[in-house]
């Protein structure tokens, strides 16, 4: 019982960084109809600028944590937005109105160059920061040294992940910003003929999944303290998983599907093998596309239109 | 005679290398209905579009209000005040009735948005009954009207509409038609109109042009077209 829960909270903070990693290829599958598989390496990219950012505040004597916590998480999301924004305006705008498989080919190539470019730029080795937010809380105490608990860095996953995702949700429920961006999504045409720049729309779509991602990244540093250029691939995949498992182009069911992987790849690995954990959550890509291709919260197409 | 609000000049607009208008000329004087009729496939939709920007002319150009719009991109001419209502609709499904409506003001910085909105739901009271509905699942009559009512939302100063009266029951027909007039005649509202429904579309309009196969075949006033046998052969008999 105690183990159950514990998996509980370790696969909640695990799925909120896949989750909002989720967003950033949900949002750009709904308004242009690829998947943006450099969107993973963007991640990667977040976390490494937020170690960078990191190193410089402490060589700079910026060592209160919370400050350099709120400091880092701006650069980085500024950072990484830029990057996200750079890869569509560079590999994706010059091929739209081109054949189908194009921009995805070019996203291939993306992240390529964006794992070259960081494993250049920062060497193959792994990178490591010492843990900075430490400290648990024991929820439950069964006695004998049956415990559950939750770390502080969990609580703070957790909590960012649930700030960022009611704001995002927010926006685009509610701004003219997430309007014109449904409306892109559902009609880019009409969009346009309503005096939407959508290309405009679109680059910023991109620059918010990357600040999104970024975030992940940096909750992805400081939770596992270990990173290398490689870790956008399988993250990427996973998060990619969760918005097919969602329901690809919903907001809510990246979210949903970001938890859910994250508590399968958690309790898989606690009940079964770690080993295969990835396996998990590739069958579970694959046993989604065959039997429910539109994920649990795709659009229901009841429309006449 | 005072300047067109529109004026297409020698517009030609390709498909690939296929060409879809062929040396348009057509010009729009403020505070008129002007109607194109014609085939399918003869171009219409074409036309409305290229307007917009979207497909671009190749050839000629598109002045409206003395400006070249020829070569903008869409948003930008959209911005100038010219609202399309185009073939086939194109509600959001997913939005209500209110945010289709709210879209359509996207344009009208600075406006009234609630004496915009008062306007579209005086001139289609279903509308605002509707108005927490999904786009998607109004009826055709009922997305038709939506449609119109988006593009008035941006107080445009040239209205192009692109077959209102398509599969909608006679007396919506007559509804939609009612509502044309009352814009034009009340608020002088310019209007471009895109009909198959040749009979009404004549009787309505001060003028209107025949396309075939992307040319402009005849233009004359509404009345003049009417009484043309060419015209009465090919697109009103029996057609009514
Ligand atoms: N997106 C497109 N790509 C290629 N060809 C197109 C496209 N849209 C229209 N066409 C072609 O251009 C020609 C003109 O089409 P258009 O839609 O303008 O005709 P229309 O007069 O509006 O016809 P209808 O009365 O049926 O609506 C047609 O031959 C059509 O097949
Ligand atoms: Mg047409």
């Amino acid at each position: 019982m105690e183990y159950f829960l514990q998996q509980l909270i370790n696969g909640l903070a695990l799925g909120s960084i896949y989750g909002l990693v989720a967003i950033g290829y949900t949002m750009v599958y709904g308004i242009i109809g690829m998947i943006n598989f450099a969107h993973g390496d963007i991640f990667m990219v977040g976390a490494f600028i937020a170690l960078i950012a990191f190193l410089i505040l402490v060589a700079i004597g910026i060592t209160a944590i919370p400050l350099a916590l709120f400091l880092v998480l701006l650069i980085a999301m500024l950072l990484t937005a830029l990057y996200g924004w750079a890869v569509e305006r560079i590999a994706y705008r010059p091929l739209r109105g081109s054949f189908r498989l194009a921009p995805l080919i070019s996203a291939i190539g993306m992240s390529i160059v964006l794992q070259n470019y960081v494993q250049l730029a920062q060497g193959a080795r792994v990178k490591t920061l010492q843990p900075l937010i430490t400290g648990v809380h024991t929820l439950f105490d069964f006695g004998n040294r049956l415990v559950v608990q939750i770390s502080n860095i969990q609580i703070l996953i957790i909590l960012t992940t649930f700030a960022l995702m009611t704001g995002f949700s927010w926006l685009v429920a509610s701004t003219s910003l997430g309007r014109d961006m449904r409306a892109c999504e559902q009609d880019l045409k009409m969009a346009a003929l309503l005096g939407v720049d959508t290309n405009r729309t679109i680059s910023l779509t991109f620059l918010l999944g990357a600040a999104l991602a970024s975030v992940a990244g940096i909750m992805y540093l400081l939770y596992y303290g270990v990173i290398d250029f490689h870790i956008g691939f399988v993250a990427g995949v996973k998060a990619f998983t969760a918005a097919v498992l969602g329901g690809i182009g919903s907001l809510p069911g990246a979210m949903l599907g970001g938890l859910l992987i994250g508590l399968i790849e958690t309790y898989w690995s606690a009940y079964f093998s770690v080993q295969y954990k990835d396996v998990a959550a590739f069958s579970i890509l694959i046993i989604v596309l065959i039997f429910m291709p539109t994920g649990i919260l795709g659009k229901p197409e009841v429309e006449k239109v | 005679m005072s300047e067109p609000l529109l004026s297409i000049k020698g517009v030609s607009a390709f498909y690939g290398n296929i060409a879809a208008l062929k040396g348009i000329d057509v010009e729009v004087m403020p505070g008129e209905i002007v109607t194109i009729i014609g085939a399918n496939g003869a171009g219409k939709s074409t036309l409305m579009m290229t307007i917009c920007g979207d497909p671009q002319a190749r050839e000629g150009n598109i002045i409206f209000e003395g400006r070249d719009i020829t070569h903008l991109p869409t948003y930008e001419i959209m911005r100038m005040k010219i609202a399309q209502s185009p073939e086939g609709r194109r509600i959001f499904p997913r939005m209500t009735v209110f945010e289709n409506l709210q879209m359509g003001a996207a344009t009208a910085e600075g406006g009234d948005m609630k004496a915009d909105l008062a306007r579209v739901y005086s001139l289609f009271p279903i509308l605002e009954k509707r108005s927490n509905q999904r786009g998607g699942t109004l009826s055709g009559g009922e997305q038709q009207m939506l449609a119109i009512g988006r593009a008035l939302m941006s107080r445009p100063r040239l209205l192009l509409l692109d077959e209102p009266s398509l599969g909608l029951a006679p007396l919506i027909v007559r509804q939609i038609f009612s509502a044309i007039r009352d814009l034009n005649q009340r608020e002088k509202l310019t209007i471009f109109l895109v009909e198959q429904n040749a009979f009404h579309a004549l009787k309505l309009a001060h003028r209107g042009y025949v396309m075939v196969n992307g040319r402009i075949a005849m233009q004359g006033t509404g009345s003049e077209l009417l009484e043309r046998p060419e015209v009465r052969s090919a697109y009103l008999e029996g057609g009514r």
